[in-house]
């Protein structure tokens, strides 16, 4: 069974960057697949994989990381949107290594593999 | 201000940069080592590291000091190259074993590629320029590949996306091209040297940013 659990923006936005890192993380590494409405920062995408590498471990084997940003077209629309939406503009998903296989993406479409019945050596 | 003041002063009677840090980054068997070896090959003559199929080979920064390469034209430019470990969201030490490996050097090999994923991270602060290598046979809209560009972007360092491989029948430069038309992208093959002259061309004018 793969669970899911969405994580409005309005959850993250009051949290430092090591904080909205330490959440996404935290629910990772529970099983569950985020799917954050929004996205982090440059910054912070490169701080949670190097988190993620910090907590690899026997049962945690990493994540699968995905963004879409919509508002990358580069129209004047779309650089409106992106400024009045700032940071909660897009989609990002995190899911962890033990159930998600692959996450296949173009810019406007996210596929996600799961690692479904796969027996882990322990 | 004091990178401006660094910056300002590390440029020559061309307006070339000159002994500034050049980094390879990119995803794990990109063929970031194999063009570090072509490179050192091409100007010093020698290999920098080991390559292999297995992925996260290379596990340490590896640096070559004071590599020079001249232009077409004679112009010269010096750097430090870094080779740096690939980049990866998920490390799996069964993985590993399909290649072959024992259960306690897969482990060892998964412990050390963690550290090492970390330590290119942490070089992000440490160079001027940087090299995206990409297997152009692969998807290039991993995530891996978008979060370094933009990282790259959001630091202000100049960067050129290097599409390796291009030798073989699957690489798809035209996909390469599409995923990042903001950027430079120079298709190469490492391995054979194929397009090696554009690729240190592009060095030229990269490093004059």
């Amino acid at each position: 069974m793969v669970t899911i659990q969405l994580l409005p923006y309005s959850e993250i936005s009051s949290l430092s960057s090591i904080g909205r890192i330490r959440k996404i993380l935290n629910i990772a590494k529970q099983n569950k697949i985020v799917l954050l409405q929004g996205r982090l920062q440059k910054e912070e995408e490169t701080e949670l994989i190097k988190a993620t590498m910090e907590e690899i471990n026997k049962e945690f084997r990493g994540i699968e990381l995905a963004v879409i940003n919509p508002m990358q077209g580069g129209g004047l629309f779309d650089g409106v949107a992106s400024f009045v939406l700032g940071n909660r503009a897009g989609l990002t998903v995190v899911g962890p290594a033990s159930v998600v296989k692959k996450i296949k993406k173009d810019p406007h479409k996210i596929e996600l593999l799961t690692n479904e019945g796969k027996k882990r050596r322990k | 201000m004091l990178k401006w003041l660094k910056n300002l002063f590390s440029f020559n009677f061309w307006g070339v940069r000159k002994n500034f840090k050049l980094g390879l980054y990119g995803p794990p068997n990109s063929g970031k080592t194999t063009l570090a070896n072509r490179i050192c090959k091409d100007w010093l003559d020698q290999d920098l590291g080991t390559v292999s199929p297995i992925p996260h080979e290379t596990r340490e920064i590896q640096q070559k000091e004071s590599v020079v390469i001249k232009s077409k034209d004679g112009k010269e430019l010096q750097f430090n190259l870094v080779d740096t470990p690939g980049i990866a969201t998920r490390i799996d030490y069964e993985d590993f074993l399909k290649h072959g490996m024992t259960e306690k050097s897969a482990k060892k090999r998964a412990r050390e590629a963690t550290k090492g994923v970390i330590e290119a991270i942490k070089w992000l602060d440490e160079v001027d320029t940087v090299c995206v290598v990409l297997d152009a046979t692969q998807d290039p809209f991993s995530q891996v590949n978008v979060t370094i560009l933009g990282n790259l972007q959001a630091r202000d360092i100049p960067v050129v996306v290097v599409a390796n491989k291009i030798d073989l029948r699957r690489a798809k430069m035209k996909r390469v091209e599409a995923a990042f038309p903001q950027y430079d992208i120079v298709g190469i093959s490492a391995r054979t040297g194929k397009n090696m002259d554009d690729f240190y061309e592009t060095l030229f004018k990269l490093a004059k940013r």
